[in-house]
């Protein structure tokens, strides 16, 4: 039967038991968020002892589909005040598979504050032990710490000294499997695990067999389908693989949606020098890797190894939003210094999306300049990374550093800072941004596929028709994908390829012996939305919020003079379902 | 009549990322694909000045053009 591990921390004391009958359609996001619903009071303080850190590998987590590698943290986040869920690849989704783990929980909190623990997870069960050696370490120690202490092959979930200070802008990261580091990035949860005083988790998958399944020849031929989509696509197949996701910053400048110098304008001069082209020369000159995947069984491989020009590793999995948001939106035209920046963020831990866009405003405010890109590297390391009064300021977020230093151009949605894509020239991806159970985020309902990328169908970005319906089936759509462990950018062939979506509902099917239809998946990414959203109106946060910043609706960006004015009624539309 | 072509990603193998060239009067964009040996169907996304346009249509002096392959990213 599968497990259910509850950590209490108040008392420091571990239950296992097995998974209720009501969660057995449930894994990641649903199942994370389904927790939270029930279990969170909605008006508890996110860093207080009532809110819970709930960890769920997906319903495929384990198996050999492709691409099924990713796996969910929730909780009541810190940033935003919402419900959250947040998903990462890395090794321990697929051990907890093996494991039949179903979900760890880490509620209450500890009285007293001078004491850190950790968690180490196994077939035997959970220990809790205080944990001295790694507090005050950044991640990539931590790693060296475990590996040295506990074996290389283990799993970890960890916080960095972002974490450790309750930074709003930390993240939780997680080992890859070659050691590097991949990041549940969104929403500050690496405070919420701090905030219960855990430094770190290990998962020993030791003793695991392969994960059963009910119908193996079935799971077998869908999984053969499903991955000749994830090939034959040529997002997926090609595109990805080669030039990872900043393939998306030409694309965005072509077409005036690349936010610059702080959402001033949609294009921005110096993208040759930041553009996913560029990157791929890079990486390969230098005897890198442009294809490299973030977790076991990734067929797609968006990720890559990036050196510095003395072919020494400089960083991985270097994302779009990151090179957008530093080299756009902060006007760092070095792609070099934004790959050291990438990985000092993930040795403190802090949101990748967050951090840069909060020193766009900085920058806005006058705390340092556009473009210094050295002077962001010291105030990650010395400002943030020491926690100092300044770094307080700057780890509290975008919001933050726009309220204290009055400015008033601050792209955030609730609370949470706006990626790569500016909602002006790139209206459906507005849409989700301001409806989105949790705050500003692309990836909850990605409709930049349909306005920019041609994948899915065409909804033309400028204009407003159809995409309140667009993001609303990518939102359910997403929702869904999210509760299997399947990283989201099956989708690209999803929306394409016929066979893909059904193929995916096969293998669920063949590894539980159920009976789902396409129906039931999408009803199960409904009841999702609908849980989280309900959760968010309980915690005070209403259609009020469902906005985007007025600078939005009145300043114009260029190139096509574009502003915000979608109707707020018609945005509220959005939960009509 | 001058039309500026910039190709992106795959289509930049032995090519150029952006040239200015002479074309006669309804000239459209799957000429221009057709005369740089582009494979029309491996075209993802056709721009003029950033918006979005279709092979069939006809360009007109001092326009630009953007070519990609089909690409996504998020
Ligand atoms: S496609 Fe990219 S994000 Fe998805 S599993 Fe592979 S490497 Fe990770």
């Amino acid at each position: 039967m599968p497990k259910v591990i509850r950590i209490n921390m108040t008392d420091l004391s571990v239950r296992i038991d097995e998974a209720p009958e009501a969660w057995a359609g449930l894994g990641g996001r649903a199942l994370t968020s389904t927790v939270v619903a029930a279990e969170v009071p909605p008006t508890c303080h996110p860093l207080g002892p009532n809110n819970k850190l709930v960890f769920a590998p997906g319903l495929l987590s384990g198996t050999a589909a492709g691409n099924a590698g990713r796996m969910s943290a929730g909780a009541k986040s810190p940033l935003t005040g919402t419900i959250k869920e947040s998903n990462a690849g890395g090794t321990c989704g697929r051990m907890l598979g093996r494991l039949d783990i179903k979900a760890i929980i880490i509620e209450g909190q500890p009285a007293a504050t001078d004491t850190w623990y950790q968690i180490r997870i196994s077939s035997e069960g959970a220990v809790i032990e205080p944990e001295a050696e790694t507090v005050g370490m950044n991640n990539f120690a931590v790693l060296d710490s475990v590996a040295r202490r506990y074996g290389e092959d283990k799993g970890v979930i960890t916080i960095g000294s972002a974490g450790e200070n309750l930074m709003l802008i930390s993240n939780i990261s997680t080992r890859d499997p070659e050691g590097k580091l991949r990041s549940f990035g969104r929403g500050g949860l690496g405070a919420v695990m701090g905030s219960k005083r855990v430094k770190f988790i290990t998962i020993d998958q030791e003793g695991t067999r392969p994960v059963p399944l009910v119908d193996s020849a079935a799971f077998k031929a869908a999984n053969m389908v499903f991955t000749k989509a994830l090939k034959d696509h040529p997002v997926s197949g090609q595109g990805l693989p080669t030039y990872g996701t900043a393939v998306l910053v030409n694309i965005l400048h072509e077409i005036g949606g690349l936010p610059t110098r702080n959402f001033t304008s949609g294009q921005c001069e110096h993208h040759d020098m930041i553009s996913g082209e560029h990157m791929y020369d890079t990486i390969v000159a230098r005897g890198g890797e442009p294809t490299h995947g973030c977790s076991l069984g990734c067929v797609i491989q968006c990720s890559q190894v990036y050196n510095d020009k003395d072919g020494k590793y400089l960083t991985s999995g270097f994302e779009y939003e990151t090179i957008w948001a530093y080299g756009a939106d902060c006007l760092i035209d070095n792609l070099d210094l934004i790959a050291e920046c990438d990985n000092v963020m993930d040795d403190l831990g802090v949101d990748s999306i967050e951090t840069p866009v909060m020193f766009g405003v900085a920058m806005e405010a006058g705390i340092l300049k556009f473009g210094d890109g050295a002077e962001v590297l010291r105030m990650l390391r010395e400002e943030i990374g020491k926690a100092t009064p300044l770094g307080r300021i700057l780890g509290a977020g975008t919001a933050m550093v726009g309220k204290t230093y009055g400015v008033a151009r601050v792209p955030v949605v609730k609370g949470q800072a706006i990626p790569a894509y500016d909602p002006r020239s790139v209206k459906g991806i507005g849409v989700t941004y301001a409806t989105t159970t949790q705050g500003a985020d692309h990836t909850a309902g990605y409709a930049v596929a349909t306005n920019v990328l041609n994948v899915g169908g065409k909804v033309d970005p400028l204009s407003n028709e159809g995409q309140v319906e667009l993001s609303r089936n990518l939102q359910i759509a997403t929702a869904a994908i999210d509760s299997t462990g399947l990283c989201l950018f099956i989708a690209f062939p999803a929306l394409d390829i016929a066979e893909c979506l059904p193929a995916t509902v096969d293998m669920l099917n063949a590894r539980f012996g159920t009976k789902l239809t396409m129906d039931d998946v999408v009803g199960l990414g409904k009841t999702v939305l609908k849980l989280e959203h309900e959760f968010n109106l309980a915690a005070g946060i209403g259609p009020e919020q469902d906005r985007l910043p007025e600078f939005f609706e009145l300043e114009a960006i260029a190139p096509h003079n574009v502003k915000w004015d979608m109707e707020q009624k018609e945005l509220e539309t959005f939960w009509n379902f | 009549m001058l039309i500026t072509v910039k190709l992106f990603a795959t289509f930049l193998e032995n090519r150029f990322k952006e040239a200015r060239r002479e074309y006669p009067p309804g000239t459209t964009v799957a000429d221009v694909a057709t005369e740089l040996e582009i494979d029309h169907d491996l075209i993802g996304m056709i721009f003029i000045h950033g918006r979005a346009a279709e092979l069939d249509r006809v360009l007109d002096e001092g326009e630009v053009l953007a070519l990609f392959p089909l690409l996504g990213g998020g």
